[in-house]
């Protein structure tokens, strides 16, 4: 009985793949090219200068961004990483998290607005997301492998889809929770919807949003791991070579560097959301 | 590109200037808004819920398909007056403010501004005519907190298209107008609730249209500093002659900002009148339980109870004319006015009396001016302690000047009881020197005879 009644929804998926991947295969292979020139056009201005010119940017980034102390502590353990050198291997695994921030914020951050200003497409959009974050991560990279073969760009694209979530539900949830009065002044004054959401909608929303951004960075990171399997290098590539060498010494060393990294990029997103509204007040 | 599409599209308002003149807005019989059968239900049908509703079902009995929010509201609003909607939360008030400048659709009828009913027009034409005739101050004030105050009392000007230096400018003049010099660089968040809400009534001023819908707008203060906003608003509204729509839970509020009142009940109006009328004829019971607890002393005015001034004598008449008529009426002072019924003072009867024994032929001789008129649109609150001190009735007198009445503190007294005011009967002029006798006038007018 149970050997006859089967649902083949893995048949369908199957079929569903192959005829996407054979359908659009022109457009997959566009966005192929797309990803490897900016994934190694970033990769190449962290890599190919001495470390200690990228090093010292980044510092500043974090000096600028929060405080002289974030500034040396990312001096203290940047240095640490090259020390146990994995510089090169962080470096990658930078390129390749920025550029699939810099979709992935791009995509949710405008389905966030369109998701908030209607209850009919939030309710659509959710179950969506839910999919897309709970199914294990690993799974993104069979399809991506299919569409994009081996490389950096199944890591990204799958890396896009698993933190893409965040961005999306933060943004909702920003511009919902924004002052329904202060809008609706917007609109008894004449406002149209579109300057409501650049005056007012998104600038209150801003703090909401930016908490989005740095789930989807920190989730970003997390993904750089599973992404080594695929061939994207980087840290997550020594991780699995420690992995099926069972090499404690070299995991340990790809994986504190990865802690290091997620903690850089943390504070540094993290003080971007807070401490620059004020600036911004100022200025106004 | 919002000024860009300012430019290119003229519209309704666009014939006439209406930032300049308040009156540019008219249909020609000072009606600044006009409310026709307005309904607003909320909920899965709305429609159905105002068919039934004019059927003649209660709002009860359709509660299952959806809230009546608004019942067959009509009304409208004169230029330059105070219009206040009054009712507790939930009698629809709020919902109906918004109906008139388009933020809540009514279900059916029409809001007509103008010459313009709003429930017609694109969202586009709609945005026009909150930029240039209905501007709005909320109840929570709505500021922008990423702003300062300068630019959120210039974002009705910014909306408007106007250019940066000048809407700032314009900013700042209004900001000194309620009283807020010198804080135009500052942060909504560092104001106290009552600056804030000057800095919503700043933005809504700045607007320059000519009505101001005011949502609860002071509901959310201090009692003390509401007195202050409400006095503010009653002197901004004289001196810039803005049509006023008020909402308010506050009846006291109400009674004293209202030139008329409409009384909200589950979303119907229930009586529409000035504050004297709400007062002293309430529509149906539930308003007159509203206002049992009003202080009508702030409420009631000098010109609405105030008897008409009998004891009055003419100054061209002359002493002898003043001393007679003083003896039919049997008072011992009277007011005296010109032809022009001019207000000039009070006269005793025992002075007339000597300037008729003097054989003295004008009566301003004899014309005191100790008592300092009163204006009808004085509240009875500040009338107390000078009706205390007058020995007389204490005159009102009009702008310009005329004598239009008199106040007995028996009148002051009746009219905080409710006890409907009996005209005519009071010996108006009621020293607390008893009138000379008859005989004495007599024989004093007789003895001057013919010379006079």
């Amino acid at each position: 009985m149970e050997d006859t009644f089967r649902i083949p929804l893995g048949d369908w998926v199957e079929v569903g793949l192959d005829w996407l991947t054979t359908t659009f295969d022109s457009v997959f292979a566009l966005i192929r090219t797309v990803f490897v020139n900016a994934y190694d056009g970033l990769d190449w201005l962290l890599t190919a200068p001495p470390f200690w010119i990228p090093l010292l940017v980044l510092a500043a980034i974090a000096w600028k961004a929060s405080s002289w102390k974030l500034g040396v502590g990312t001096l203290v353990s940047f240095l640490l990483i090259v020390g146990v050198n994995q510089w090169e291997n962080a470096m990658d695994s930078l390129a390749l998290v920025v550029i699939a921030t810099a979709v992935a914020v791009a995509i949710s951050i405008p389905l966030g607005i369109w998701a908030a200003s209607s209850r009919r497409v939030s309710s659509i959009i959710r179950p969506i997301l839910d999919f897309m974050q709970t199914m294990p991560a690993m799974v993104y990279l069979i399809p991506a492998l299919l569409m994009f073969r081996v490389g950096v760009v199944p890591g990204i694209v799958a890396t896009i889809i698993f933190s893409m979530a965040p961005g999306v539900r933060f943004t909702e949830l920003g511009i919902r929770g924004v002052d329904a009065e202060v809008v609706e002044a917007g609109h008894a004054f004449g406002s149209s919807p579109g300057n409501i959401l650049r005056q007012i909608q998104l600038p209150l929303a801003r703090p909401t949003i930016m908490a989005g951004v740095n789930q989807v960075i920190m989730l970003s990171l997390s993904m750089v791991v599973i992404a080594g399997m695929v061939g994207a290098g980087g840290l997550g590539g020594d991780v699995v070579a420690a992995l099926s060498r069972i090499d404690a010494g070299l995991g340990f060393e790809a994986g504190i560097a990865v802690v290091i990294l997620a903690i850089y990029l943390d504070r540094v997103t993290a003080s971007l959301g807070s401490h620059k509204k004020a600036p911004v007040l100022q200025a106004a | 590109m919002h000024e860009s599409t300012l430019e290119k599209h003229p519209d309704i308002s666009s014939e006439v200037n209406v930032t300049a003149d308040p009156r540019a807005l008219s249909d020609g019989n000072g009606v600044a808004l006009r409310v026709e059968h307005v309904y607003k239900a909320f909920g899965k049908r709305p429609a159905e819920v105002v068919r039934r509703l004019k059927s003649g079902k209660t709002r009860q009995e359709v509660a299952t398909l959806g809230t009546a929010a608004v019942i067959d509201a009509s009304f409208e609003v004169k230029k330059g007056e105070i219009f206040v909607v009054m009712g507790l939360s939930g009698s629809g008030k709020s919902t109906l403010i918004r109906t008139l400048n388009g933020l809540w659709a009514p279900t059916e009828g029409s809001v007509v501004i103008g010459e313009t009913d709003i429930s017609k027009i694109t969202d586009k034409e709609l945005r026009k005519v909150r930029q240039r005739h209905v501007s709005m101050v909320f109840q929570h004030f709505a500021l922008m907190p990423h702003r300062t105050v300068l630019e959120n009392a210039a974002y009705a000007l910014e909306v408007q298209g106007v250019a940066k230096e000048d809407r700032l400018a314009r900013a700042e003049k209004v900001l000194s107008l309620v009283g807020l010099e010198g804080w135009g660089a500052k942060l909504p968040s560092e104001l106290s609730g009552g600056m804030q809400q000057r800095v919503g009534l700043a933005r809504a001023l700045c607007a320059e249209t000519d009505i101001l819908l005011m949502d609860e707008a002071f509901s959310a203060l201090d009692p003390l500093i509401r007195r202050e906003m409400q006095e503010q608003l009653v002197v901004l509204q004289s001196e810039l002659g803005k049509t006023i729509i008020f909402i308010t839970h506050d009846l006291n509020e109400a009674m004293f900002l209202g030139d008329r009142i409409a009384v909200m009940r589950d979303g119907e109006i229930v009586q529409i009148g000035t504050p004297d009328e709400i007062l002293t004829s309430p529509a149906n019971d539930y308003v007159a339980q509203f206002v049992q607890d009003v202080d009508r002393t702030r409420v009631l005015t000098a010109g609405g109870v105030m008897e008409p001034p009998l004891a009055v004598v003419n100054l061209s008449g002359g002493p002898r004319n003043a001393l007679r008529t003083m003896a039919d009426l049997q008072v011992s002072a009277a007011f005296v006015v010109d032809r022009r019924r001019m207000y000039h003072g009070v006269v005793r009867d025992r002075d007339v009396m000597a300037l008729v024994e003097k054989r003295g032929t004008d009566l301003s001789a004899a014309v005191r001016n100790g008592i300092e008129p009163v204006a009808p649109e004085t509240a009875l609150n500040d009338l107390f302690g000078r009706a205390v001190e007058s020995p007389i009735p204490l005159p009102v007198v009009d702008q310009a000047g005329r004598l239009v009445g008199a106040l007995p503190r028996v009148t002051l007294l009746a009219a905080l009881g409710n006890v409907p005011s009996t005209t005519g009967e009071f010996p108006i002029v009621d020293a607390g020197v008893a009138p000379l006798p008859e005989q004495l006038v007599t024989a004093a007018l007789a003895k001057t005879e013919g010379e006079a």
